[in-house]
Parts: structure tokens; sequence; C-alpha cells
């Protein structure tokens, strides 16, 4: 770099500041940009140990391999199974849940209710109070499904009984699992436990998923970041929005399922409700991004994020280079539409661990080629795609395996750095469902949400501590 | 209460589309409870909940679109469900062009935005960023001031040891390639390139430049605290360095208070080295330093335009010119000495340009008594602007002083008004200077903020009997924004004598008196 360079050279302004600067330059017909600047709130320290990481080599080359990984992922969806025979760590006493971890005390509502309802589905209660006693007895062991391999969608509740799909990222030896999405309405995830919820659950677990494991396992498996990619472009964010990526799914597992030696009564119930819930991928999304995002755990100095995930009452993010430590802080409160009849009293904070999917990528970060779901927001198409730009300022790399057509088929922001988060004050934006804070009452609405500012500057300051050691 | 229920067969709207309409049906005036949905059981079952379903709804199928409405009066049940028809049909608004916002320097460099970065942030913010703008390989003109010295320093060093400019803290002005950076004329391209340390002291360089029919083609700024010792020079021995191996640069220009001895030192012994033709403006400075013979030195902005200009064409270089003034102004001059009282015999001169004012008290030191200045060091010379005025003032409006949380007087002229019209009232007052920059920058009409003011000390004035003489300069050139021609004629009209070089105002001054 020389300054000789400048000389002769058509140039670009950068005005951070007094807009009547740009306003100036802009009138000599120059390239100009007015940033959208705005003082850093951080404290001196955390601000030193900030700008210290953002140009440090050694990251920045540790988050170019985690962003190539996260792109390099390709996975799989290869059967299902009991919760038991597959997740690591499973025990019969043991109870996953969504978020960073929490005690059973500390739950909210809907997940107590899921939890309840687990208890009630594994027999291990008879009704509602000795399920209760039992899970506040210390004898159920709890831990968050994301310290086991797994993801669950808000309560995020497994049991061993529970099938999980069981999704494999064929480049990097990872697997990830999650449950069967249950459906709207009266669901385990949005905490009901009535006995048409765990007849539901009972029902997934005696037919359902026997049946689609042998449909999956005929076809060889399904390549599910595929069937992401696809649905992408047909206007799917694949968090909130599945129904391209169901359809797609159920496009390939209908004629297998006729013809894996399935029941015809049995093929048909399982594809009567397969076709009549449209989130059914969002089961697959998740841990397809699990297991891409599982082999970026652990690169040494990396600053990106390997998990968003809340528990209803705090949120949690994981770094890269921090393993598998979680930071977290309070969950917000979502920003959204109510279904008609609730109120914003009724919804409960942020829950569940579906923000894997912005972690990868995609959801809100892809929400500017799902016009469909932006007025969540209340917003225009236009409020979606600048969204989904402003999350380029706080990523690595753009993902083209994911393109998105109406942003003139650029990749997805891909590779959430948290120092990019501190320094730009820009947060992930993740498009979520809300649930009612009474148990049993499911989904009240959705909207966008953001992480808490305090989990990304925790971790600042473990990554400060663990560099200068 | 009423209830309004319509079903729509075969009617399928998105259902986020739905929510969204229905919410805002739902805070409509009145209205007490809304459900627009399609028919699905879900849907079915709310508005069961909300006590709208009726025989129809529930006859109704996925496919059905329902608008169900309880409000305090059928007029407004009917309002809702036509706003609702109207909220479907309306046409996009949001589909326009739309900009990439960055917030980080960052960010604008990873999209390829920048090159340079403007910085005007508040002080205290300015070297962080400045410093993060120099890592993305930007080259960085810092407006802000209040930067610590430690840290320009540190801002330069990091700049010259990566091949970048680091124009700041507190560069008033320079042009990159033609292109003006905050204050800045608009002057004819060609081969004089110039280094400074002085804001308007640079813009009235070019200005000179561009009147005598030459052209630029870079100006630096530094920042006025480069030749201290303390930062040592170094983004000026940079400058330097770049003019010297720029092809389109002919002749350098260096313009400055008198720097630091050791500093000067190491800019006449570069300016030696590299051997291109140079002008070495030191404001004030001892004109007979011994310099190396392509070397010419100058102790006023005028004169070192007039040098650089004849270095320029390869015309040999005039000696410093002679302060008389020509015959027009000698004229106009004693027209107006003639106007003036006894009792008239004060100078009062309120300068926007920092630079300006301090050529004019050194200009005016010694045809002046007694003169006082708030940009002098001198014992008994120095004032502070808020003292009383008394005797031959020269004052910088700019100073902090008068700046203090308000616009410069460039960008805002009028902060000067009120202390314009009070030289009205004081019988020892004989002449007001004023100058006006134009340029990139500037304000729109920075004359037409002032001839207010001119007129109301003239009217002052008046009621003691007395004629108020006023001088002018105009710092532009004719490609200006705001039209020199027209802020010239405006001020002519209001009979202010204008100048045409910030010497001659002053000396023009000095000789009314």
């Amino acid at each position: 770099m020389s300054i000789n360079d400048l000389f002769g050279k058509d140039l670009g302004f950068v005005n951070i500041g007094a807009p009547n600067f740009m306003e100036d330059l802009a009138l000599q017909g120059q390239r100009v940009t007015q940033l959208a600047w705005q003082p850093p709130t951080m404290a001196p320290a955390l601000l030193e140990a900030l700008d210290a990481l953002a140009d440090d080599e050694e990251v920045r080359a540790a988050n170019e391999e985690a962003a190539s990984r996260i792109m390099a992922a390709q996975t799989r969806l290869v059967g299902l199974a009991p919760a038991r025979e597959v997740v690591p760590g499973m025990t019969e006493n043991t109870i996953l849940h969504a978020g960073p971890p929490i005690s059973w005390e500390d739950m909210c509502g809907t997940m107590q209710g899921a939890v309840v309802g687990a208890l009630l589905y594994e027999g291990r209660a008879g009704d509602e109070r000795q399920a209760r006693e039992l899970a506040a007895s210390g004898e159920i062991e709890f831990a968050p499904c994301h310290e086991h391999g797994a993801v669950g969608p808000m309560a995020g509740i497994v049991s061993p009984s529970m099938p999980v799909h069981i999704v494999e990222n064929q480049i990097h030896g990872t697997t990830a699992y999650c449950t069967v999405n249950e459906g709207l309405g009266k669901v385990l995830r949005f905490g009901a436990f009535d006995e048409s919820v765990i007849e539901r659950l009972k029902w997934i677990e005696r037919e359902f998923a026997p049946a689609m494991d042998k449909a999956v396992r005929e076809l060889g498996g399904i390549d599910t970041k595929a069937i992401i990619a696809q649905a992408v472009q047909m206007g799917d964010e694949c968090h909130n929005r599945n129904k391209a990526a169901t359809s797609l799914l159920f496009k390939e597992v209908a004629p297998a399922l006729l013809e894996c030696g399935v029941p015809l009564d049995a093929a048909k119930r399982v594809m009567r409700f397969m076709s009549a819930n449209e989130h059914y991928f969002l089961n697959l999304s998740m841990p397809s991004c699990k297991c891409a995002l599982d082999a970026v755990s652990g690169i040494p100095n990396s600053t990106v994020l390997t998990a968003m995930s809340r528990n209803g009452v705090e949120f949690g993010i994981r770094v890269s280079g921090l393993g598998d430590r979680w930071f977290t802080g309070p969950a917000n409160l979502v920003d959204g539409l109510l279904f008609p009849g609730f109120s914003p009293e009724d919804a409960n904070p942020d829950l569940g661990d579906s923000a894997i999917t912005e972690t990868m990528g995609i959801g809100g970060f892809a929400m500017g080629a799902s016009p469909a779901i932006v007025q969540f927001v209340g917003g225009s198409v236009a409020d979606a795609m600048r969204y989904t730009e402003s999350m380029r300022e706080i990523t690595v790399a753009e993902n083209a395996g994911f393109s998105l057509p109406p942003m003139n088929f650029r990749g997805t922001a891909t590779g959430i750095d948290m120092v990019k988060v501190l320094e730009s004050g820009v947060l992930p934006v993740i498009n979520t469902g809300i649930a009612h804070k009474v148990p049993g009452i499911g989904q009240v609405g959705a909207g966008i949400v953001n992480p808490p500012i305090e989990c990304f500057e925790r971790a600042l300051e473990a990554f400060a501590d663990a560099r200068a050691n | 209460m009423h209830q309004v229920t319509v079903v729509r067969r075969n009617s399928y709207f998105d259902s986020v589309t739905l929510m969204s309409i229905g919410s805002e049906i739902k805070g409509r005036e009145g209205v007490e409870e809304a459900v627009v949905s399609m028919a699905t059981e879900l849907n079915k079952e709310i508005l069961l909940n909300v006590g709208l379903a009726t025989e129809e709804t529930d006859a109704a199928g996925p496919n059905d679109f329902v608008v169900a409405v309880r409000a305090a009066s059928k007029e407004a049940c009917d309002a809702a469900v036509e706003a609702v028809d109207e909220r479907l049909t309306r046409k996009d608004k949001g589909a326009g062009e739309r900009e990439v916002v960055c917030r980080t320097v960052r960010q604008a460099a990873a999209e390829g935005f920048g090159d340079v970065a403007v910085l005007s942030v508040p002080g205290r913010y300015a070297a962080r960023e400045a410093m993060l703008a120099m890592r993305q390989g930007l080259h960085v003109m810092m407006f802000s001031d209040n930067v610590s010295i430690e840290d320009e320093r540190r801002l330069k060093e990091y700049a010259a040891a990566h091949g970048l400019l680091m124009m700041g803290p507190d560069c008033g002005t320079a042009a990159i390639n033609g292109v003006g950076l905050c204050f800045a004329n608009k002057v004819r391209p060609g081969r004089i390139g110039l280094v400074a340390a002085s804001g308007t002291g640079l813009q009235e360089v070019m200005v000179q430049i561009d009147r005598m029919g030459g052209g630029v083609s870079q100006a630096i700024g530094t920042g006025g605290r480069d030749l201290k010792e303390a930062v040592g020079g170094i983004m000026m021995l940079e400058g330097v360095k770049a003019l010297a191996a720029d092809e389109g640069t002919d002749v350098i220009v260096l313009v400055s208070k008198p720097p630091a001895e050791s500093v000067s030192a190491r800019i006449l012994g570069l300016l030696e080295m590299l051997g291109k033709p140079a002008v070495v403006c030191f404001l004030e400075g001892d004109a007979s330093i011994a310099v190396p013979s392509h070397v010419h030195v100058r102790d006023n902005l005028f004169d070192a335009a007039v040098a650089a200009v004849a270095l320029s064409r390869g015309e040999e270089v005039p000696e410093a010119g002679s302060t008389e003034l020509d015959e027009t102004m000698r004229a106009a001059a004693a027209e107006a000495h003639a106007k003036l009282r006894a009792s008239q015999r004060n100078l009062r001169a309120f300068f926007c340009g920092g630079t300006l004012c301090a050529e004019a008290v050194f200009l005016l030191r010694s045809r002046l008594d007694a003169l006082r200045s708030n940009v002098s060091h001198r014992p008994g010379e120095e004032m502070g602007g808020s003292e009383a005025r008394v005797g031959n003032v020269l004052l910088d409006m700019g100073d902090d002083e008068f700046t203090n949380g308000r616009p410069h007087p460039m960008i805002e002229p009028a902060l000067r008004n009120d202390i314009i019209v009070e030289q009205g009232s004081d019988p020892t007052v004989g002449v007001v200077l004023l100058d006006f920059e134009l340029g990139f920058g500037s304000h729109d009409d920075p004359v037409g903020q002032t001839l207010p003011a001119i007129r109301a000390a003239r009217a002052a004035a008046a009621e003691g009997g007395r004629e108020l003489a006023f001088v002018g300069y105009v710092c532009a050139t004719e490609g200006d924004k705001q039209g020199l021609a027209a802020q010239t004629a405006l001020l002519e009209q209001e009979g202010v004598i204008v100048a045409r070089s910030n010497r001659e105002a002053a000396l023009l001054a000095a000789s009314i008196l």
C-alpha cells in the first residue's frame, strides 16, 4: 500500500459522521457511503479486547476455516431410532431440553409442561402431580439437547423412548438427532400433555417412526442439504416456514413408503400425518444445521458461533474457539404477531433450539427470500431483505450453497462472528414461534427476536481471558 | 356489541398476511375482537374461543376465507371488513431501490465501498475509528478534533508504516485527484501539489493558484499539530514523499505555521534530497532561512501561490511580492478613509478562517498599533475571545471559545453576526474586516447570512453620526457551488469593499485607517 496508489484512481469514500460532508462528495459525483455509525457502548477494556481480536490474523484464519467447514458440510437423514438407542449419553433417567442448562425449578411453564408430558409418555408417572414430584426429586437428569448431539424445537424435550431423526454430516463425521415434529396446536413442544398429546407421541413411536425409518433406509438416506437449498429458492427460510421443504421431503418419501413393505394402511396414516404438517421439515432442518455446526466446534481462536439456543429463561450461545461453554443472557420477548384471541401478556420469552438454523445462515438470515414470512415483523419484503442483508455485516462468508433468488442469488450470510456482532451492534435476526407461557395452550404467534448482547460480551471476556493465558 | 362475519369460499390468502391484517383490524377504534383467517380447524377453534363462530364459519373449510369482527357498532364492523379488503388489495409500496446499510467501516471496506474514510465523529471515538479504517486499508481524513497528541502520533506512525494517509486530526481541507474533502474549493486541475498543516491556509493558496491560472494536482492536509515536536511532521514528510514520487506533480508547496526547529530541519532536508521544485510557506516564518536553490521560502499565502504558479510554468520565480496596494485599491481606501471621523481609528476583524486571521495579524502587526488577537501567542498581543474588544482586534471566530457546542462559522456564518452588529455602537471602530469561505463543506450563502448584521451595524453607526467601512474577502473560485460572482456582488451592493486575496484585504483595511 502506498499513498501514491490513491493518485489518479477512481476513489470510493466512506463518510463517518457529519452527513453534509457526504452530500458534498456526492455533489462532486463521487462514490460515497454514509456509515450508519453509532458510538460504542462497551466498557473501554472490552473494546480494547474486541479491537485486538478484530484484526488478528490467527482469528481471521480460524474463522475462515470455520465458515468453510459450515459450507462444506453434506447432511443426510439416514434413519430414525429411539433416542435411548442412538443419542450419546442418553440414560433411562435422562430428559433433554432446549437451550442452555437449566434446573427443573427454573424452567418456564411451557418447558415444565413438556417435561410432565414426557414423564407421562414414558410411563414414569401416572398423572401431572406425580410427574412434577418426580421431576423435582432429583432422580431425573436434565441436560441440554445440545450437549447430547441433539436439538429440539420450542421446549425441545427428548426422553429415551422418543424416536429421533438421525442426520449425518458425511464430510465431517458428526451426527445430530431431533424428534419428529408433532404438528401445530396442542403438542408437547408447547408444553401440552393431555391424552391426545401422549397418544400422538405413542403413535409416532409405534407406527410412524418405524415406517419412516424403513422408507428412508429404502431410499439409502435423504440429502437434507439439497432439500434446504431448493426450499430456500422456493420461499422457505427453513425455520419458521417449511412448506416447500416438507413438500420436497414428502415427494421423496411417499413412493418409498409405498414400496418398502410397510402395510398400506400404516403408510396412508404416515403420509396423511406428514402432509398435514407443513412444519415437518423443521425437525430435519435443525439437526442438519446442528451436525454441520458441531463440525466447527473447538477450532482454536475462532470467534464463530456454533450454537444459539434458548430455554425460555435464558438465551445461550457457544463459540467455536471456546468449545462447549455456554454464554448466556436473559431471553428476550419475541416481537411479532399474535394469533387472534391472544395478548402480549400470554407470550413466553424466546424458547427453543431452532435458532440453530440462523446459526447456520438460514432462518432469519434467509428471510429476504421468504416473502411470505416477512409480515410477522409487520414489515415489507424490503424490510426482510434489509434484515437478511444486514446479517452480512456480522458473518464471515456467503454460502453459495444456499443462494437467494430475490437477492440476486447471493448466498446466505454464514458464520456468525461474535466480534463483528459486538463491533457493529447488529444482532443476529431470528425468526421464531411464540409459545403461550401457560403449558399446553400451544403456539400463540410468531415473530422475530434477537439474542441479548450480554451473551456476546461474556463470550468476549472469556475469549480475551483465554488468549491472555 | 355488533358482530359481522364474512365467509368467502375458495379464497386463499397466506396466513401470515392475514395475521398481520388481523392485528391491524383489532387495533381499530371500536373493534373489540377480530379474526381474519382461513377456516382451518385450528382457526375455527379460535373463532369458537373468542365467541365469533357461526354456523357459516363452522361449515367453512381450509380454503375458505373468514373475516369475523365484533365491534361497538354495525358501522365499525362494516368499516373493519372494508379495511380488510383494502389491505388485501393494497399494492406494495416497499419495492424501491434498496441501499446496503453499513454500520462499521469494516463492513464498508468488505463491500468494496471505500478507499478513503472521512471522519467527523466526536473526538473521543475518532482515534479508534481511524485505526479501524486504516486496518482495513483505508486512508483517513479526520476532521474530528479533541484527539490526544499521543493518539495522533500513534495513528500517524501506523499510517506511515502502512503507506496510508492519515490527514488530521482537526484537518479541515484536502483535495485528492481534484475531489474536495470537507472544506475545499473547486480548483483547476494542474501540476502543483500541496501539503498543509492549515485548513484555510491551504484553501487560500489553492484559491490564489486558481485565480492566477495555475492548477492543483493533490492537496494533502495534515492537521495543525503535525509539525509539533511531539508528532514530528510525520504526515507532512509522508505527503512530501508521495508528491515527489507523483508524476502528476511538478511543484511541491508546503503550508504551515513555523514548525519546531528539528521538524523544520527534517522537512527541508527531505526537500533537498528529493530535488523537486518546492515552495515552503511557513507563515510568519523567517523568509531568509538557508535553503537549497530549488526551494523557495515565503512568509504569506499569496506570495506562496505566486511562486508556485511561476515554478509550475517553468518561469522565473519572482521575489517575494510587494505589499503595496494597487491603484484601484488605494483609491477605494482613500475614499473610505475620507468618510471616517477622527475617533474611528480601529480595525475589527472577525475571521471564519483561523489561518487567514493569523496571516492578517502577521501582516498588520507592523502597521497597526496595539493590535490584539486570539490567535496570537505573543505577550501583550494575545487576548481571550471574550475579553473586551478595545483597540485593533482580530478574532478567529472558529476558536473553541466561540464554537463550543455550535457549528464552525464556515458552516454557520451567522455565529459572528451579533459581534458584527456591536461594532456599529463603538465610536472607535472605523473598519470591519470579514472573510467568507465558499466551496464544499461551507454554508450555502454565507454572505446572505451576514448582510443583515452588516446593515444593522451600519444603522447603529449612523445613529452616532458615523459611517462604518467594511472590507470583505471571499475565499473562493469561480467553480465553487455557492457562486463567487453572486456572493461578491451581494457584498458590493452593500458597499463592502471586496479584496482579491486575504493579504490584500488585510492591507486594505489598514490602509483605510
